[in-house]
């Protein structure tokens, strides 16, 4: 092989061409600039959130419940203990709703679903499901389990409401892992002769466990985050409570009301709420991940 | 390499040494068991200790067998017989309906959707396709090595032995640790891979070699104690000489169960079976002894294939 820098005659047609050499660089810089353009508004995001928000966060923060006070500022405002709590409290019951109700589907279509005719109508509705504004699913428990019923608002409702926002989310995920388990997975379990059901729970299952979580967590974020189908289900309070018959506090809800107070204080709350959010996701991310890790073989 | 299978043997085995390593662990009655190894104990050539657990194979008959994909007839109504604790190849080109033809054995080919089969694929005296039989329990008494070594990834090699009990519901909590453990050696030595894993039995079973794996699906599946082994070209992922340790393994499993292999090596054909059968378009050419097949056979078809003239 000659040096590079100078080619001989025979291998001048192996050097690349000025022309392509420019439209490479083209193509580049194009990427780039998208990867860019992508980048700012979540760099930016991330700085206004621990900007403003970590200015407000102290230990008393995460420990009061907010005081309802927002024109007298000798009073305290309090803190977000109670929208904290209401969230954990309603996203995980959403989750042990949606989740163990969301694989059982997705599991049927993969399994035994397959390409029939039904499978291919649960499929469409999930994805109409998965396209279903937040707003939709809140009116939806508001107009049957609130107006239908004569009641009120209760945490449970919210929660009802949130599963609904997630179950299309953790099918659409989980089908798609379990569809990447190669066939000869589950051939070989059955060939063996192993009942369906125990291919599905001792093979199928924990292979895909890993791949499922990410959609999961994408799920539970979602749904963590999501203000409109709490509004007008869950309701707005503020004491903490562990009854979700009662209403139930939550961070997006209570930043959405904070955020419209004329009160500097109480906007600043709603930035401490937010990256409190922010951050719970995240450390439930890193958990999630830390465990599945752990419980794959090396 | 013989050509025709290993030569006979008249020296019989020694039973101590051949029960040695598991007097302590097994709970198999030894005295009857290899009472019926004996006979058989010619093709055991250059067999360690090992593990005999000699049940019998069954045989198989194929009665007007017939399956499809959809519409599409893959196998066009075979009658072909595999005799007890004989291995039986079949060879043909691709597409001939030789793997449709296994699968339909064990009733894996309705697995695929839209797949159905006809006929009936006797074992012993009993149809498999009968309506009051139970699938799960077919195919524990025909175990499965399929083309690519597939030990079960979350597993490790123990557990991927162990799976075929636990996961067969009928031995559900039956099993005590030991006696999984004893089980699970003895599947391993009787797959000729105990020794290379003796030592890290918790490791994940997909960190082994391709051969090493091989050998581990053939554990697997023998730890249910199957009476008939189907493999599907199960060397055709594998460098020679791993291809080596499976035939002389597969010689060896003979004396406990009745073996099918497809393959699309006639050499491995004349290497390993005793009996083999030529498949041509969904239908059954021949079948004979491996020899005949192979230096006399009596369809022009036949000779043309396993002469290289198409294929």
């Amino acid at each position: 092989m000659s040096v590079p820098g100078a080619p001989s005659p025979q291998l001048a047609r192996f050097a690349v061409s000025p022309a392509r050499r420019r439209r490479d660089r083209i193509a580049r810089g194009a990427i780039l600039t998208a990867t860019v353009v992508a980048l700012v508004p979540l760099v930016l995001i991330v700085y206004y959130l621990l900007r403003k928000g970590l200015g407000s966060w102290s230990g008393s923060f995460f420990t009061t419940n907010p005081t309802g006070n927002t024109f007298f500022k000798s009073a305290s405002i309090g803190g977000i203990k109670s929208a904290i709590l209401g969230t954990v409290e309603i996203v995980a019951l959403a989750s042990a709703i949606s989740i163990p109700v969301g694989i059982g589907v997705a599991v049927w279509l993969v399994e035994y679903g397959r390409d029939s005719r039904l499978a291919s109508t649960v499929r469409f509705f999930v994805d109409v499901l998965t396209g279903v504004p937040s707003i939709v699913f809140g009116l939806f428990i508001y107009i049957v389990l609130i107006v239908g019923t004569g009641s009120t608002y209760a945490g449970y409702k919210g929660a009802l409401a949130l599963s609904l926002l997630m179950l299309p989310v953790v099918i659409r995920s989980a089908e798609v892992i379990l569809l990447l388990i190669p066939a000869a997975l589950r051939e070989s379990a059955l060939a063996l002769g192993a009942p369906r059901w125990r291919v599905i729970f001792s093979i199928v299952l924990p292979t895909a466990l890993p791949g499922m979580l990410t959609g999961v967590l994408l799920a539970i974020a979602r749904a963590a985050g999501e203000t409109a189908p709490l509004l007008f289900t869950a309701g707005a309070t503020l004491k903490t409570n562990f009854n979700l018959g009662q209403f139930t506090n939550s961070l997006p809800v209570q930043i959405y009301s904070d955020v419209t107070s004329p009160t500097t204080a109480v906007v600043n709350r709603a930035w401490g709420a937010a990256l409190t959010l922010v951050a719970m996701i995240l450390l439930l991310n890193l958990i999630a991940r830390l465990v599945s890790r752990r419980s794959r073989l090396a | 390499m013989t050509s025709d299978g290993p030569p006979p043997r008249t020296a019989e085995m020694e039973p101590d040494e051949l029960l040695e390593p598991d007097t302590a662990t097994s709970s198999s009655p030894p005295a009857g068991r290899l009472a019926a190894a004996s006979p058989d104990a010619d093709s055991a050539a250059g067999a360690e200790t090992r593990d005999v657990d000699a049940t019998p194979g069954l045989s198989v008959k194929l009665d007007q067998l017939r399956a499809f994909y959809g519409e599409a007839e893959a196998v066009k109504g075979v009658d072909l017989e595999f005799r007890a604790n004989e291995v039986t190849a079949i060879i043909g080109p691709s597409g001939c309906g030789k793997s449709t033809l296994v699968r339909c054995i064990n009733r894996m080919h309705e697995e695929i959707p839209g797949a159905h089969a006809e006929g009936s694929v006797l074992l012993d005296d009993l149809n498999v396709y009968a309506g009051s039989v139970d699938v799960v329990a077919v195919r524990r008494a025909i175990g499965m090595v399929f083309q690519k070594p597939n030990p079960f990834p979350t597993m490790s090699i123990f557990d991927n032995v162990a799976s075929g009990l636990r996961l067969s519901s009928r031995r559900r909590g039956e099993r005590s640790k030991a006696a999984m453990g004893a089980k699970v050696e003895s599947a391993l030595r009787g797959a000729g891979l105990w020794e290379e894993v003796s030592e890290r039995l918790t490791e994940a079973g997909a960190g082994l070699s391709g051969g090493q794996q091989q050998r581990l699906c053939i554990a697997r599946s023998l730890a249910v104690d199957p009476e008939v082994i189907l493999m599907d070209e199960p060397c055709s992922a594998l460098d020679p000489i791993a291809t080596l340790k499976i035939e002389e393994l597969i010689a060896e499993l003979k004396r406990r169960v009745t073996i099918v292999i497809v393959t699309h090596n006639m050499q491995q054909a004349a290497r390993v079976a005793d009996r083999t059968a030529f498949m041509l378009d969904g239908r059954l050419v021949e079948v004979g002894p491996t020899q005949d097949i192979f230096t006399k056979p009596s369809d022009a078809r036949t000779e043309e294939y396993v002469t290289g003239k198409f294929g």
